[in-house]
């Protein structure tokens, strides 16, 4: 059997794309609409507008790369497939964040887990944010519309135990858990979604979106990085777009110029990414609120010993979850958090366990009966966790600023204690809690003792994230968001932003499908005014 | 790993190690280490450093079956050529802060120079940063952490000491 190219294929049909590492001049372009990314928001929203007979410009600052390049390999794909090599930090480095850095951005190596946005998320943004028409039933059909086109769909096949220990620890607890719907279509079960799915059985832009509107006559450039947007003089419509081509390596500019011109900029280069265009860009925003409010659903983690083999390494990664924890609290109360299960290959594990030496040595060595759970603290809804913000280093790459508060603090330390219970409860031989202070325990009692004595203090706990969210909140009015509804900028016109930055708290949930529904309601909104005007 | 506002804050540690260690005898010196060409990144005063320092870190001993030391070094510095120049800088800012020998034995508490380090040494060094009371020593634990393990378990040769391989069914029929 071997398995199909869709972008060799494309290539062959036609498919108008430039490399930026192959520029040999400047290069200037026009067309009616820029997309500035093309990840979730960028690929939904290039093929919706291609589709309508627009003509797009798809620019992306990571490289083209397909299936036969996703080799289940990590020292290839973390440096190919994501930002900072996946070695992403915020500024006290406290936390590290994993977000895509190619054709598809981070759905190329999401884990394919996909809810709708939780209704008490979106009650909160109406009742307190303002945002009165996003109605459960006004979203809908945007959400049937995502699942439609990405092949959403409850997963049938058996969880590998690293999730299924999850789920028999819940259960033996009376914790309310369920099994996680996916975006793909013919997956075998590897578990290397992470990686780039080898099979393209995962429904990501790079083969759903973006060969649809690349068929549809769109045009890609690659490895091309947008700087910033240069304004009209009143500071109300954006004129030029401009970017720099990046060389094969991907980290530094060549010199080659590109400018573009376009009726509609749409921003989509994701949480930090959009924010930092924005920045840079030093466009109208009286109340500087552009890159504040940044959330990441921080993430901590518990690993566990079982006897029998786990193997996290091979199976879909995501399929049991439980969202007890979320509901134990009001939504703006004490931070609740969602229990999922990550996969664990051997570069990423390494990095992640604590310790050095024998110790780390030997935890390494019981990788196959390892068992992982993890938190992630749904961050923004209570008042000590308003999120971080986006600044600018000296050569104008972003970076987070997420000092981690007392709030959020308590939180990880409750999470901790969770997950050590359950995964007693599940037949854990011992749990160790990610943290440098940390010993394995062999008792829930001891693990009790232990993590109530922790010291929370930024690098010594683990923290990670994977789902950045925010910087470019939506508001009812500019007083309270740098967009509309609908993503529109509310002091540039012209300029619309269709991504996940634009979510005023974190969304509670994995956020991709939250970020395809918007961008589709988002997408058809800025068709319509481009037909009207 | 650090950043240049971390760096100035505890520069003034430094600072203050520098002149304690004035009155002292000054710590041995750096010895050049024949035949270490420069990597890409990794200048041949920083290989001494991270070779004293991964077996301590990894508590495996390179060679044999598992990976060299020679391609561990090189997997460090493919590590950091793939970050973004502004954290690569503050790599440097890191190994050129160990490299100082005033700074190795008052900041370090390492004695020798790198490439006569033992891993006891070496562990010791590493115990002292992991927990250490300013976030700078902690952030350059976690730099040294994270590059010496990704070069060691990036590499295929470090996997069937974990029990790890990749699905073969799937291997197999990879274009
Ligand atoms: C490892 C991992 C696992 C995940 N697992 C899940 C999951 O199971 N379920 C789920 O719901 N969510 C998951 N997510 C999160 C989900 O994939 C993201 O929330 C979603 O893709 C965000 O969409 P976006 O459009 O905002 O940004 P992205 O999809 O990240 O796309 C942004 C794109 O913009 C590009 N870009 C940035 N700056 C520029 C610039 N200046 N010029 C040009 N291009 C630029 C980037 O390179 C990137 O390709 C995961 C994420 C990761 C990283
Ligand atoms: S688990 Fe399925 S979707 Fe994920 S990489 Fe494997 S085949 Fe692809």
């Amino acid at each position: 059997m071997s398995i199909v190219d869709p972008i060799a294929e494309g290539l062959a049909r036609g498919w108008k794309v430039t490399d930026g590492a192959t520029l040999t001049g400047d290069l200037s372009l026009s067309a009616d609409v820029v997309i500035v990314g093309s990840g979730a928001g960028g690929g939904m929203t290039a093929e919706r507008l291609a589709k309508a007979g627009l003509s797009v410009i798809l620019v992306e600052e990571g490289a083209l790369r397909s299936s036969r390049d996703f080799r289940l390999d990590e020292a290839k794909a973390y440096p190919e497939l994501y930002q900072e090599a996946a070695n992403r930090q915020t500024a006290d480095k406290g936390i590290t964040i994993l977000q895509g850095r190619t054709v598809g951005g981070s759905t190329v190596v999401n884990w394919t887990s996909s809810f709708r946005t939780p209704p008490e998320t979106l009650a909160y943004w109406r009742d307190w944010l303002g945002l009165k028409d996003l109605t459960d039933a006004a979203l809908a059909p945007w959400f049937e519309l995502a699942e439609q086109r990405l092949s959403v769909s409850d997963w049938q096949i058996e969880p590998n135990p690293n999730n299924s220990l999850l789920g028999k620890g819940c259960e033996a607890l009376g914790i309310s858990h369920g099994r996680v719907r996916r975006n793909v279509k013919g997956c075998w079960n590897l578990g290397y979604c992470g990686m780039g799915c080898p099979t393209n059985a995962k429904q990501s832009m790079l083969v759903t979106t973006i060969p649809d509107a690349l068929d549809a006559s769109a045009r890609l450039l690659t490895r091309v990085r947008v700087e910033r947007l240069l304004t009209s003089e009143d500071g109300s419509r954006v004129e030029l777009v401009g970017a720099v081509a990046l060389d094969a390596t991907g980290i530094r500019p060549t010199g080659r110029m590109v400018t573009l011109r376009a009726k509609e900029i749409v921003l989509s280069a994701g949480a930090i990414g959009t924010p930092a265009i924005l920045l840079r860009s030093q466009l109208k925003d009286p109340l500087r609120l552009t890159g504040t409010r940044t959330f990441l659903h921080p993430v901590c983690l518990s690993g566990a010993q079982f006897a029998e083999r786990v193997e996290p390494f091979n199976g879909a990664p995501q399929t049991v979850y439980s969202d007890h924890f979320l509901r134990v609290d009001a939504i703006d109360g004490a931070v609740g958090y969602k229990l999922e299960v990550p996969p664990v290959h051997p570069m990423l594990a390494a990095v992640t366990l604590c310790g050095f030496g024998q110790r780390h040595a030997e935890l390494m060595q019981t990788l196959p009966n390892m068992q992982v759970t993890l938190a992630l603290l749904r961050d923004g809804f209570n008042p000590g966790s308003m999120g971080g913000k986006v600044v600018l280093r000296d050569d104008g790459t972003p970076v987070l600023d997420y000092p981690i508060s007392d709030t959020l603090w308590d939180g990880i330390r409750r999470a901790w204690l969770t997950m050590a219970e359950v995964q007693f409860a599940a037949g854990a031989q011992s749990v160790l809690t990610m943290h440098e202070l940390a010993r394995p325990v062999k008792s829930w009692a001891e693990a009790k003792r232990q993590i109530n004595n922790l010291p929370l203090k930024p690098v010594l706990a683990r923290v990670v994230s994977a789902h950045v969210m925010g910087g470019a909140a939506m508001g009812p009015d500019e007083q309270s968001g740098v967009v509309n509804a609908f993503g529109q900028h509310w002091q540039v016109k012209n300029l619309t932003v269709i991504d996940g930055s634009v979510f005023p708290t974190s969304i509670g949930a994995n956020p991709q499908l939250s970020v395809y529904a918007f961008a589709l309601r988002a997408a058809d909104a800025l068709q319509k005014r481009m037909a009207g005007g | 790993m650090l950043t240049r506002r971390q760096l100035i804050k505890t520069g003034a540690v430094g600072a203050v190690a520098l002149v304690a260690a004035a009155y002292l005898a000054g710590p041995a010196e750096e010895r050049t280490v024949l035949g270490a060409q420069p990597l890409g990144f990794l200048t041949s005063h920083d290989m001494p450093i991270v070779r004293a320092i991964a077996p301590a870190m990894l508590g495996l001993a390179p060679g044999g079956a598992n990976p060299s030391l020679d391609e561990l070094v090189a997997g460090v510095d493919k590590a950091i050529l793939a970050l973004p120049i502004a954290v690569q800088q503050e790599v440097r800012e890191l190994f050129d802060l160990l490299q100082n020998r005033w700074l190795r034995r008052w900041l370090a508490g390492v004695h020798s120079p790198w490439a006569d380090v033992r891993p006891d040494e070496a562990a010791a060094f590493l115990a002292r940063w992991q927990d250490g009371a300013f976030v700078l020593l902690r952030t350059g634990y976690q730099a040294l952490h994270k590059l010496i393990n990704a070069a060691w378990y990036g590499n295929p040769k470090s996997w069937a000491g974990i029990g790890y391989q990749q699905p073969a069914r799937v291997m197999e029929v990879l274009p």
